[in-house]
C-alpha cells in the first residue's frame, strides 16, 4: 500500500483563510438568533467580604430592561447543585457564580442585567448600587506572602531528589544563587469571551455558541450545573479568536448565558468587556530561587531549585516549573522543590507554555549567571553539560535534535561574534548584547476520535470535536486526511467546535496535531480499507485477485501495480450504497511509556538599549526547533514567529499591576496592560532542524503552539546583561530599572 | 441620582459598502454596534470598545478609523467601508490576498481591521519604510503575534504600489 501525495510537509495557505480575510468566519458573538436579549455583568469592586445590599429597583425600571440577576434571585436549582467543576478544574471548590453574597477576589460577577439591547443592559448595569462589608484588607502580593506557602497531597511531587545538592553546592568553587521574580500576566486573546445561548423548553434542551477551547469542557460544565444529560446541551464553536490557554476552562458569561436563556426563556448574549477579560484566569506570579555550581570545567556540580507560585483561595493551580531544571541538564546533585501560596485572586489558568515558560526563563538565566562566573560561553556551558537522557526519569528520548538546533541557531545568528564583556558592543549610543537560552516543551499525545465520511460526490469530510484557536487546525488536519486518502486537498473539509462531533481532547498543550491528527490519520487508513473492500465487491475483475498491499492511493484513484484504476467516484456510484463512511477512536502507542517525548529550541537574541534611556528593543531572533515532523512549514512557522512575539512581551513588556491594598488589576485595559505590538516585533528567522521520531506519534509531528515562546525571555534578559551589564532579575525589563 | 429612563431613537441613514442602509437607533449606539448588532456586518470586531486594540478599523472617506470612537449618527453622509465592502464579487482585494499568502493571521479576529488599516495606509502613501510600516500598522493588536507576516503582506503592497481605495 503506497501513498505518494505529498501534501503534508509542503506550505500550504489555511483552508479558512478567505472566510478570515472577508469577514465571514462566524465567532461567537456574531450569532444573533431571533429575539435574542443582551446580557451585561457587574463585577465586584472589594476582594474579600461580603454583599450587604444589591439594589436593582433603578436598573429594573429602564425601560427595555428584562431582568437583573443577582445572587438574590438566581435559580435556587443551580445553586444546589454542587457541581460546577469543568474537565481542567484543579482541585478544589470551583467558583460558583451568584452563590452567595461571600466575595473571594476583586472583580467577581455579582450582577447581570439582561435588556433588550446591549446599549441598554450596559446603561442599566450602571444603575445597579452595591453595598459591601468588607475587612479592607486582601492578601494578593506573592513575594510579600512567601510564609504562606504550603505543599500538600493535591500538589503533584516534583522528581525525588537526586544525589546530595547541598553539599555539592557548598563544596563547589564555582557558582551562583540567584532569584527571579515574574509577575501575573493576562491572556488577552483578540476576542473577548462571549456565549450565546438559547434554551429549548419543549426539549429541555440548551444550543450554545461559546468561546471555549473545547466543546466539550463547555458542555461538561453546563451538563453539571443544570444536573443534565450531556446530549442534551449542544456546544458550537465553530471559530474562536484566540485562546492561549484562556479557553481551558469555561468562564463565567458562559453560566450567566445559559441561566438566564433558562429562566427567560429566551436566547442570551453575553460578551465580557476588555476589563472583564483580567477578571479570571491568569499566568501565576511566581518567585523562583535557583543555587548552581560547576566544576571547573564547566561540568555542573549541583542545582537546586524552588519555586512559588500563586493560586487562589479556593482552588490548587499548580504548573510544571521545577522538573525542567532536573531534566535539562547531565547533573548527578538536584533539589526541586514546588509551593503554592494562596491569594485573594482568581484560580490562575494555563497560559502559553504555562509553567515550562516560567521554570526555564529562570533556569536559562541562571545558566547564563553560571556561565559568565565559570568564564565560559553560555552556549558551551549548554554544550558541555548536554543530557544524552531525560535525567529525571532515566528514559531515553524518542528523539532529541538540540544539538542540531544549538548549531543552526548559532551560524545563523552569527553567535561567534559575541563579545562575552558586557558593554563592550557599541554603536553610538546604543549597547548592543547577544543572549541565548534553550526551550524544551512536552511532546504529548492524548485520546481522541475521528469520523471520516466520503460521498458518491468525492468529497471527504473529517470530524472531530477539537478547536482552531488559530493554529490551523483546519487546515493541518485536512492535509492529513488529503494526503492519506489520496485525494487533492480541494476535496477533503475538516470540520469541528461542535460537542456532536467524535470526542477529542481540548486544544492546548501543544497536543492537538499529535492527538488529533494522529486519529485523523488512523481514520483515514480506515477509510482507504474500506474504499479497497468496496472496490473488490465493485469491481471484482480489476481487485479480486489483488493484496491492499500493491494498492495505490492517489489523486481521487485506486490503482494497483500493473496499471489498472479506477476512480474513487466510480467506486462509490458502482451501487446504490454510494457513500463510505468510518470512525476510530486513536490513543498513544504503549512503547511509547519506554520513551520520554520533548520537542527542543535554541533561542538566540540581539538586543539594543539606549545608553541613557534604558530603551530595550530587540532587533533579531533567530529560533531553532526540533519538532519532529512539520505538516505545514506555513502555519507551523507562524506558530514560533507567534511563541516569540510571547517570549518579547514576557521579557520586556507585560505586567499585570495589582494595587494590593484592594487586591485589584489597575491596568486592566489594553492601553495599560502593554503587549507586543508591530513596531516591538522586528526580524524573526525560524528553523526547523530535521528531526525524525518514529515513536511519538504515527505521524512524527510533536507540536508546537508553546516551544516558540519558551526561552525567548530568558535569551533577552540575558542579552540585556551582554549589552549592559545589569542583571534584571524581575520581569518585566523595563527602561526604569535598567536607569 | 438623576437618571433617564431611555434615550429616544432616531433614524439615521449610512452609506455602507456602497449602499444606503436607513436605520432607528438611539444616539448612544457606537458605529462599531451599529455594524454588528444591527446591520448583521460583523466582519468588523470588538477587541476593547475603547480605542485600544483596532479590531474594529473600518474606512470612513477612506481613512482608517476606530469604529468603536465614533457613534454612527456621525458618520451619516459619509462612505463607510467595512471589510465585507473590500472584495470584488468573487475577487478578493489585493490586501486580502496578500494576508493569506503571507499568513498574516492565527485566530483571524484582528485580521479585518488590520486588512482595513492596510487599505487605509496605502490610501495616505504611506510605510516607504520598514520602521514607518511597523509605526503605521501599530494600532493594530494582534494577540497571536503574526506582526513578523502582517508586516511582509504590508510591505508587498506597498512595493507594488497596489490601490487602497474603497
Amino acid at each position: 500500500m503506497k501513498v505518494l501525495n505529498n501534501i503534508t510537509g509542503v506550505a500550504t495557505t489555511r483552508v479558512d483563510g478567505r472566510k478570515k480575510v472577508t469577514g465571514t468566519a462566524p465567532y461567537t458573538a456574531e450569532f444573533n438568533p431571533a429575539n435574542l436579549v443582551h446580557g451585561y455583568i457587574v463585577n465586584s469592586t472589594i476582594s474579600t467580604g461580603t454583599i450587604t445590599k444589591i439594589d436593582t429597583t433603578k436598573a429594573l425600571d429602564v425601560a427595555g430592561v428584562r431582568e437583573v440577576f443577582t445572587h438574590e434571585n438566581a435559580p435556587l436549582s443551580v445553586k444546589i447543585n454542587a457541581d460546577y467543576s469543568d474537565p481542567m478544574a484543579p482541585p478544589g471548590s470551583p467558583f460558583r457564580p451568584l452563590y452567595n453574597d461571600q466575595i473571594l477576589y476583586n472583580g467577581q460577577p455579582i450582577a447581570m442585567v439582561v435588556a433588550d439591547t446591549f446599549e441598554t443592559a450596559r446603561y442599566a448595569a450602571g444603575l445597579i448600587e452595591v453595598a459591601y462589608n468588607t475587612s479592607g484588607k486582601s492578601t494578593t502580593n506573592i513575594k510579600d506572602n512567601l510564609d504562606r506557602a504550603f505543599t500538600d497531597d493535591d500538589l503533584p511531587d516534583p522528581p525525588k531528589p537526586r544525589g546530595n545538592a547541598k553539599k555539592a553546592y557548598q563544596e563547589s568553587e564555582i557558582k551562583i544563587e540567584a532569584a527571579y521574580l515574574q509577575p501575573r500576566e493576562y491572556h488577552n486573546p483578540m476576542e473577548p469571551f462571549a456565549t450565546v445561548a438559547q434554551w429549548d423548553a419543549d426539549e429541555e434542551r440548551f444550543l450554545i455558541y461559546d468561546k471555549i477551547q473545547g466543546v466539550a469542557s463547555s458542555q461538561g460544565y453546563i451538563a453539571g450545573i443544570f444536573n443534565m444529560e450531556k446530549e442534551k446541551v449542544r456546544v458550537l464553536s465553530e471559530f474562536v479568536g484566540g485562546g492561549f490557554g484562556s479557553g481551558l476552562r469555561p468562564q463565567y458569561q458562559l453560566f450567566f448565558a445559559a441561566m438566564a436563556a433558562k429562566v427567560l426563556n429566551l436566547p442570551v448574549k453575553v460578551v465580557m468587556t476588555r476589563k472583564q477579560m483580567f477578571s479570571f484566569g491568569h499566568r501565576p506570579a511566581c518567585f523562583q530561587e535557583f543555587k548552581l555550581s560547576t566544576d571547573k570545567n564547566g561540568k555542573l556540580t549541583s542545582i537546586q531549585h524552588k519555586a512559588y507560585g500563586e493560586t487562589s483561595q479556593f482552588e490548587k493551580y499548580t504548573e510544571t516549573i521545577v522538573d525542567w531544571s532536573g531534566l535539562m541538564y547531565a547533573c548527578e546533585n538536584v533539589e526541586l522543590n514546588y509551593k503554592l501560596v494562596p491569594l485573594d485572586v482568581y484560580t490562575p489558568n494555563d497560559m502559553r507554555a504555562p509553567g515550562g515558560t516560567t521554570g526555564m526563563y529562570g533556569l536559562e538565566c541562571a545558566m547564563d549567571e553560571l556561565a559568565v562566573k565559570a568564564g565560559i560561553d553560555p552556549l558551551e556551558l549548554r554544550l558541555i553539560n548536554y543530557a544524552e537522557k531525560d535525567q529525571n526519569e532515566g528514559k531515553p528520548f524518542s528523539s532529541k535534535e538540540l544539538k542540531a538546533c544549538y548549531s543552526r541557531a548559532a551560524e545563523k545568528f552569527g553567535w561567534k561574534n559575541r563579545k562575552a564583556e558586557p558593554r563592550s558592543h557599541k554603536e553610538g549610543h546604543t549597547l548592543i548584547g547577544y543572549g541565548m537560552a534553550t526551550g524544551v516543551w512536552e511532546a504529548l499525545q492524548q485520546k481522541a476520535s475521528a469520523k471520516a465520511i466520503f460521498t458518491a460526490e468525492g468529497h471527504l469530510t473529517v470530524s472531530a470535536a477539537t478547536a482552531d484557536i488559530g493554529t490551523g487546525t483546519y487546515t493541518v488536519m485536512a492535509q492529513i486526511a488529503a494526503e492519506t486518502v489520496g485525494l487533492p486537498l480541494e476535496h477533503v473539509t475538516f470540520k469541528l467546535g461542535d460537542s456532536t462531533l467524535p470526542k477529542s481532547p481540548i486544544e492546548g498543550g501543544s497536543w492537538t496535531v499529535s492527538s488529533v491528527g494522529s486519529a485523523v490519520k488512523m481514520v483515514c487508513v480506515s477509510l482507504r480499507e474500506k474504499i479497497y473492500a468496496r472496490a473488490q465487491e465493485t469491481h471484482p475483475e480489476l481487485f479480486a485477485e489483488s493484496m491492499i498491499e500493491d494498492a495505490r492511493f492517489e489523486k481521487g484513484e485506486l490503482s494497483i501495480r500493473d496499471g489498472r484504476a479506477v476512480s474513487f467516484m466510480e467506486i462509490l456510484n458502482a451501487d446504490e450504497r454510494k457513500s463510505i463512511e468510518t470512525s476510530v477512536n486513536s490513543e498513544p502507542a504503549e512503547n511509547r511509556d519506554n520513551y520520554s517525548c520533548y520537542t527542543h529550541s535554541c533561542v538566540m537574541v540581539e538586543v539594543h538599549v539606549d545608553e541613557d534611556l534604558g530603551m530595550i528593543r530587540v532587533p533579531r531572533v533567530v529560533n531553532a526547533i526540533a519538532g519532529g515532523k512539520i505538516i505545514n512549514p506555513k502555519t507551523a512557522e507562524s506558530q514560533i514567529l507567534g511563541g516569540v512575539t510571547w517570549g518579547i512581551g514576557m521579557a520586556i513588556e507585560e505586567e499585570g499591576m495589582m494595587d494590593d491594598r484592594e487586591g485589584r488589576i489597575m491596568n486592566a485595559n489594553l492601553a495599560e496592560y502593554h503587549m507586543p505590538i508591530n513596531a516591538d516585533v522586528q526580524e524573526i528567522d525560524v528553523i526547523f532542524v530535521e528531526e525524525k521520531d518514529e515513536i511519538v506519534n504515527p505521524l512524527g509531528a510533536k507540536g508546537l503552539g508553546e516551544i516558540g515562546m519558551v526561552g525567548t525571555a530568558a535569551a533577552i534578559a540575558n542579552a540585556v546583561y551582554n549589552a549592559t551589564g545589569k542583571r534584571i532579575r524581575e520581569l518585566p525589563i523595563t527602561l526604569d530599572k535598567l536607569l | 441620582m438623576e437618571y433617564k429612563n431611555y434615550p429616544e431613537t432616531h433614524e439615521i441613514e449610512l452609506q455602507l459598502n456602497g449602499t444606503s442602509q436607513k436605520l432607528t437607533i438611539s444616539p448612544w449606539t457606537t458605529l462599531l454596534d451599529a455594524l454588528r448588532e444591527y446591520f448583521q456586518l460583523t466582519g468588523t470586531k470588538k477587541g476593547c470598545d475603547h480605542g485600544q486594540c483596532g479590531a474594529c478599523t473600518v474606512l470612513v472617506d477612506g481613512k482608517a478609523i476606530n469604529s468603536c470612537l465614533s457613534l454612527a449618527m456621525m458618520q451619516q453622509g459619509k462612505k463607510i467601508t467595512t471589510v465585507e465592502g473590500l472584495a470584488q464579487g468573487e475577487n478578493l482585494h489585493p490586501v486580502q490576498q496578500a494576508f493569506i499568502e503571507h499568513d498574516a493571521f492565527q485566530c483571524g479576529y484582528c485580521t479585518p481591521g488590520q486588512i482595513c488599516s492596510t487599505v487605509g495606509l496605502l490610501n495616505m502613501k504611506k510605510g516607504n519604510t520598514p520602521e514607518e510600516i511597523r509605526d503605521l500598522m501599530s494600532g493594530n493588536i494582534c494577540r497571536c503575534g503574526a506582526y513578523a507576516n502582517i508586516f511582509k503582506a504590508v510591505e508587498e503592497m506597498v512595493q507594488k504600489e497596489v490601490s487602497g481605495t474603497p
